[in-house]
């Protein structure tokens, strides 16, 4: 008896911890401090790692079948349009903070010097694929267009509407897809904006025509169907202001983990 | 002139309190509390994005001949089945695993039960934030740890087995006396026995650095970073594997660890990690 009351006393302060920190989960300075670890990852990752190459494995690594996550067909009507018309009359529009703007057809990001680079691809959910991705790197392209002074974030704006998903909190309602990277990133090498995948022009599932490929970073970054690069100072005037879909909705921003 | 004091704690009276646990062991032990509770149930919810573990590289639904370790529900829907298939074998944990209740009596299909994760509900956004926050907290922790550990000389003087206990007999001694639950007492509980070395050891120079180094070689940044990381285990899919196999150590280690405070004297030994102070002697 007297066992049983001590493991009470113990279980008691326990049980009340854990109630507390479900609802600290949803307190604003609690998010403030956790928060601070994604910034202390960032900070380190590109302390230690700011150069690294993400690995590239064997063509006989290629996994069976790549599993098509977020949206499967856009339903926006401009993208039907444009997929309707085999995207002649797509342009991938490079736009903001830039010297001169830029309207690039498929033919013309076809004929830049491609990078092919078989990679594994991790989604957040804990799965991973690898894939080869065929395209031009995104560096020359910043560097066709010329940067401007103040230049801090690539943001990549898509065609797709995806739902919100109540379960994983942050903004409800669908929004348009969209993504964004540092300038390290953006000029990382193995940072390309793929129209093949496994040696075929990207399907709908897989983002057609384009879509970034940003190695060192987790699925969610590796934006689909790509419509329109904006290179800007501030996070703050895209979306819920968090600098992608997924980070207005609770994830991490910097997704290098 | 006064002679040499002869020791003076042969000559206090039993019961006595001596300082038993530095205030760098102690503030470690709690902060490494709280930060493996929280990962552990953060994990848990972290893991119920994608209830399937795998070897090698790279694994997804697809990747069947990659599965070892699954969690579902099977119909019927009006009363579902919670299993979890290991290696090819299914074990039926309905209320537990794949199937259980929600906070509001309702028949929820998350791998593990809302008690047992953080946030209670399915939300990898914030278990994800948290998980990786105390994650800097262990890490960080354990540095301290391990140095002052190294510094001081308590790590071979009180955590790692001494040469003179690792006799069968010692063992064997040391194995029934925990079975009979006689715990050392007087001068005796000042000094960890053997198979408590061995957990204490395990712990903290094994399974703590075997999750962090397969929960860094999770991250496609730290991965480009160090490309050993993730082949060190055989690939990502693999280290997510590891990882979740040295957490179950951990866990089971740590209801071991609170099993025995209890059945040991739960106040005196609690009361001890926070103060330092363990009153010996002036047992019955």
């Amino acid at each position: 008896m007297i066992l049983h009351r001590r493991h009470l006393l113990t279980a008691l302060p326990a049980g009340l911890l854990l109630t507390g920190c479900d609802a600290l989960t949803r307190n604003s300075t609690a998010k403030a401090v956790i928060g601070a670890g994604e910034q202390a990852t960032y900070r380190w990752q590109r302390l230690v790692g700011r150069d690294g190459l993400a690995r590239e494995f064997a063509a006989s690594d290629i996994s069976p079948t790549f599993k098509i996550n977020g949206t499967h067909e856009p339903t926006n009507p401009e993208w039907q349009q444009l997929a309707a018309g085999q995207f002649a009359d797509w342009r991938l529009k490079v736009t903001g903070l830039v010297q001169r703007e830029l309207a690039l057809t498929l033919p013309q990001l076809r004929a830049l010097p491609q990078r092919t680079q078989i990679t594994r691809h991790d989604c957040v959910e804990g799965w991973s694929a690898i894939g080869q991705w065929t395209g031009p790197q995104l560096a020359p392209i910043l560097k066709a267009a010329g940067l401007q002074g103040g230049a801090r974030y690539i943001v990549f704006l898509c065609a797709d509407d995806y739902g919100g998903e109540a379960s994983k909190g942050g903004l409800q309602s669908a929004s348009r897809y969209y993504e964004s990277v540092d300038l390290v990133d953006a000029f990382h090498p193995q940072t390309i904006l793929a129209h093949s995948l496994n040696n075929q022009p990207l399907g709908t599932g897989h983002g057609a025509p384009l879509r970034l490929r940003v190695e060192r970073q987790l699925g969610y970054k590796q934006a689909k169907y790509l419509m329109q690069i904006v290179i800007a100072d501030s996070l703050a005037p895209f979306g819920g202001g968090k600098g992608g879909y997924w980070p207005d909705r609770g994830y991490e921003w910097y997704a290098g983990t | 002139m006064a002679t040499a004091a002869p020791s003076l704690s042969n000559l206090r009276p039993d019961p006595r309190i001596v300082l038993r646990h530095h205030w760098l062991v102690r503030l470690t032990h709690w902060l490494n509390a709280i930060a493996i509770i929280i990962l552990l149930m953060t994990g848990l919810n972290i893991f119920g994005a994608h209830p399937r573990l795998y070897w090698g590289d790279a694994g997804s639904v697809d990747q069947r001949d990659r599965l070892w370790l699954e969690t579902g529900a099977s119909p019927p829907w009006r009363n579902p089945t919670g299993w979890i298939d290991i290696a090819g074998t299914r074990f039926d944990t309905t209320g537990l695993i794949g199937v259980s209740q929600s906070p509001k009596g309702t028949t929820s299909f998350v791998a593990f039960p809302h008690w047992a994760t953080l946030p209670s509900g399915r939300d990898l956004a914030t278990a994800r934030t948290w998980h990786f926050f105390f994650a800097w907290v262990i890490i960080l922790n354990g540095l301290a740890w391990l140095l002052y550990g190294l510094f001081s000389g308590r790590l071979w003087r009180e955590i790692l087995p001494k040469r003179a206990q690792l006799t069968r007999a010692h063992l064997w001694h040391d194995f029934v006396e925990h079975l009979k639950l006689n715990f050392p007492k007087g001068e005796a509980a000042l000094s960890y026995e053997v198979l408590q070395r061995f957990a204490y050891a395990g712990v903290t120079l094994l399974l703590i650095p075997t999750v962090i180094l397969t929960g860094l070689a999770m991250s496609p940044g730290m991965d480009a970073a160090w490309p050993w990381l993730d082949q060190l285990w055989g690939g990502r899919q693999s280290a997510r594997s590891v990882h979740f196999i040295a957490m179950a150590g951990i866990a089971g280690f740590l209801l071991l660890h609170l099993a025995l405070v209890v059945l040991s004297g739960p106040f005196r030994q609690i009361g001890a990690m926070i103060t330092g102070r363990l009153t010996i002697g002036g047992d019955k």
